[in-house]
């Protein structure tokens, strides 16, 4: 009955102005799965009772792969949506192309810099002006664990270097479990190994390899280290990973055949839904030696130049929505994420979320905060694909050296950059 | 009185003829334009774009930035692009091979007057009734170790029976052949079977006749007559091959690593997802080149020997 209330109210409100910007825009957005279909027709429904048309443009399939080809044709036709869903560096690729417009108007009345962090802010403003919205942030570099299974195998704590996890792992595996489950798909091979590069070269390390892409440091001895550690993780895995999804390998550790996988928080999503509580029945803590760190993945939504003075009025009113208190609240608890504005109440989180804001805050203040390659924060497409290619053919070629893969990475991005 | 009248009716009526006339000559080639003008422009126009853009330095979106055959260059020197290229002759030499013998064979042993021809027939053909993604994703369940063949063997007691090529590197590209080969073979049947039926049957009893065992017949009668349709099912079966897509994509995902990358994949990953315009139409023009490379001497040589023959 709420919305259908809502929408009446809003209607009142629209004929009650008069509305004179009232305009239609069409919107972008890969947020097809339950939660996340969900929230996006609560951001309809409330920019609707603004008075503006929200035209839906879902795209779904491939993390969003999907949606940007088909952005990309509709750009070269000369007819973007107004709205996209659009993340990192991504983001300054259309701003410099000229294709992103102007929302600094509503940031500046609304004072965005005073409550988004600014690493994050700094992504979505093309030459110091604001093009883009970030709606949540999530973390990568954490460590799920059934706690069943870790009690089985006789393990208190969750493992806090490779070294430990590693015995851990042994243990586990006596206990007739796998250690670590996995899914064989170039992104998620890349995900474990920027948490694994991140823990052992630490963040300064990190973004001299991975934004940098400071060749010395791709072909470093601690890259080589990361590598080997790395591979050794392929031991701690099941032999059938080849090309599973993140989500199937989540299921291992809840049903119990699996101890723990390293995720980002969307993982979260299926530990719920499954019923299970966290602290009790899983844990969430971060990977092993990554505690300070937080390595994120933002999503935004980028407003395209507009012409018409309505349609750029509802731009900004969609981007005001997003951030507001409620909307970041009700959205982040569906999605995992957390809100990127870092003055909204997280009494009703769950206790991962409220972990992961605390990590948040101590990893912007310590420089623990590094963008996620895996999840296209760190780098352009082209170079997050060559990266993604040598990773996962070193992880599943039982001869590469992690000597020759240092130096194979650093070529391929020589080469894609 | 009708003189003087008939004469414009007479006019008319030839007029009317010339142009029925003309209609009936021109109407085919008015009718066929349209299409031919279509197929050129979106095959061919697109071909000479896609060429056009393997030039320049495009990225994300196209723009015309000339970098002569640098793309090549950078393609050639990619090591995804050489395993792309070798599995493709893996793939589509064991696929076209496999696929003609085994066709071949059901065929013969079809054509042999069997009880019940009809039934088999379907369940051979039916395979291709499928859609690659379908035939894709039962034989990644049915070779999956944890789920299917083997662990199914190792249930029954064999301990150690091992099956795993799909996830291992060096064998996953045999995976693809094995789905393929499941999915077209039948339609191969069908192909030589109707040939086979085409042949005289007065040809088979003259060289029983003259002493000729029947293996003998086959291999230099029956083969022989069968030369037609072997063209047309190795110009099928290799178009298959080059476009395959949808089989790696929902077999393997181009994996483990990618070690099952084909051309069709590579394209599409640097073309749409890796924002590497330039360097995809570069390997989409590599592909088109394979293509002739393969087709021109073939159809050469095929249509020329019909000639003479």
């Amino acid at each position: 009955m709420k919305p259908i209330h809502t929408l009446a109210v809003g209607a009142a409100l629209a004929a009650a102005v008069g509305q004179a910007n009232a305009a239609e825009i069409e919107v972008l957005h890969w947020w097809t799965s339950g939660g996340e279909a969900k929230a996006a027709n609560m951001l309809k429904q409330k920019l609707e009772a603004k008075g503006h048309t929200w035209k839906d443009f879902a795209v779904a399939g491939g993390g969003g792969d999907s949606a940007m080809t088909v952005l990309k044709s509709r750009a070269i036709s000369g007819n973007p949506p107004a709205v996209a869903q659009i993340k990192g560096p991504l983001i300054q690729e259309w701003g410099e192309m000229g294709f992103l417009g102007n929302i600094d108007e509503v940031a500046e009345k609304e004072n965005w810099n005073a409550f988004l962090p600014e690493r994050l802010a700094a992504d979505d403003k093309v030459d110091g002006h604001f093009a883009a919205v970030p709606v949540n942030i999530h973390r990568i570099n954490w460590l799920w664990a059934n706690t069943e299974v870790l009690e089985k195998s006789g393990i208190d704590t969750l493992p806090k270097t490779w070294d430990e996890f590693f015995a851990d792992a042994k243990k586990i595996r006596e206990a007739g479990f796998i250690p670590l489950a996995h899914g064989g798909q170039p992104w998620q091979d890349a995900t474990v190994f920027e948490v694994v590069l991140m823990g052992t070269g630490g963040a300064d390390f990190y973004r001299k390899a991975f934004v940098d892409l400071d060749p010395e440091a791709l072909t470093s001895d601690t890259m080589v280290e990361s590598l080997k550690t790395f591979k050794k993780l392929r031991g701690t895995m099941d032999p059938d990973i080849a090309g599973r999804d993140w989500n199937i390998a989540t299921s291992m550790v809840i049903s119990g055949k699996a101890a723990m996988q390293i995720m980002g928080d969307w993982a979260k999503g299926e530990f719920t839904a499954a019923g299970l509580e966290p602290g009790k029945d899983y844990l969430c803590e971060a990977a092993p030696m990554t505690e300070h760190m937080f390595s994120y993945n933002v999503d935004s939504f980028a407003m395209f130049q507009v012409d018409d003075e309505g349609q750029h009025q509802a731009q900004m009113d969609l981007a005001s929505l997003i951030l507001s208190k409620d909307f970041q609240a009700t959205f982040n608890k569906a999605k995992g994420s957390i809100p990127v504005r870092m003055d909204v109440p997280l009494d009703d989180f769950d206790p991962c979320a409220k972990a992961s804001h605390e990590a948040f805050l101590a990893a912007q203040d310590g420089g623990g905060l590094v963008p996620s390659l895996a999840h296209g924060m760190a780098v352009s497409a082209s170079v997050q694909g060559a990266v993604f290619d040598v990773i996962t053919n070193f992880f599943n070629d039982p001869d590469m050296s992690a000597e020759t893969a240092a130096e194979r990475l650093a070529s391929a991005v020589r080469a894609a950059s | 009185m009708t003189p003087t009248h008939s004469l414009p009716r007479a006019r008319a009526q030839a007029g009317r003829r010339s142009l029925s006339g003309f209609l009936e000559r021109a109407l085919p080639r008015l009718v066929v334009a349209p299409s031919l003008a279509v197929a050129l422009f979106f095959v061919y126009g697109y071909m000479l774009w896609t060429f056009i853009l393997s030039l320049t330095k495009s990225r994300m979106l196209p723009q015309y930035d000339f970098a002569g055959f640098a793309q090549y260059a950078r393609l050639f020197a990619d090591e995804r692009w050489h395993v792309a290229a070798t599995n493709l002759v893996v793939f589509g030499g064991l696929f076209v091979v496999i696929c003609l013998v085994l066709g071949l064979v059901l065929a013969i042993l079809l054509d042999q007057r069997i009880r019940q021809e009809g039934a088999l027939r379907t369940i051979y053909l039916y395979p291709m009734a499928l859609s690659l993604i379908v035939t894709g994703v039962v034989w990644r369940w049915l070779l999956n170790p944890g789920l299917g063949i083997q662990a199914m063997v190792r249930g029954w007691g064999f301990e150690g029976f091992d099956f795993g090529w799909l996830v291992d590197p060096d064998m996953a590209i045999y995976t693809l052949v094995i789905a393929a080969v499941w999915q077209a073979s039948g339609f191969v049947m069908a192909l030589f079977l109707a040939g086979l039926r085409s042949i005289d049957d007065s040809l088979f009893k003259a060289a029983a006749l003259d002493g000729a065992s029947l293996p003998r017949i086959y291999w230099r009668i029956v083969l022989p007559c069968l030369r037609p349709v072997v063209f047309s099912a190795v110009m099928i079966l290799s178009h298959i091959a080059i476009k395959s897509f949808d089989l790696v994509m929902a077999l393997t995902g181009g994996g483990p690593g990618y070690a099952t990358d084909l051309p069709a994949t590579y394209m599409y990953v640097h073309t749409f997802t890796r924002g590497q315009i330039g360097l995809g139409s570069a390997s989409a023009i590599m592909m088109l080149c394979g293509v002739l490379a393969i087709l021109i001497p073939y159809l050469y040589s095929e249509l020329r020997g019909r000639k003479h023959g």
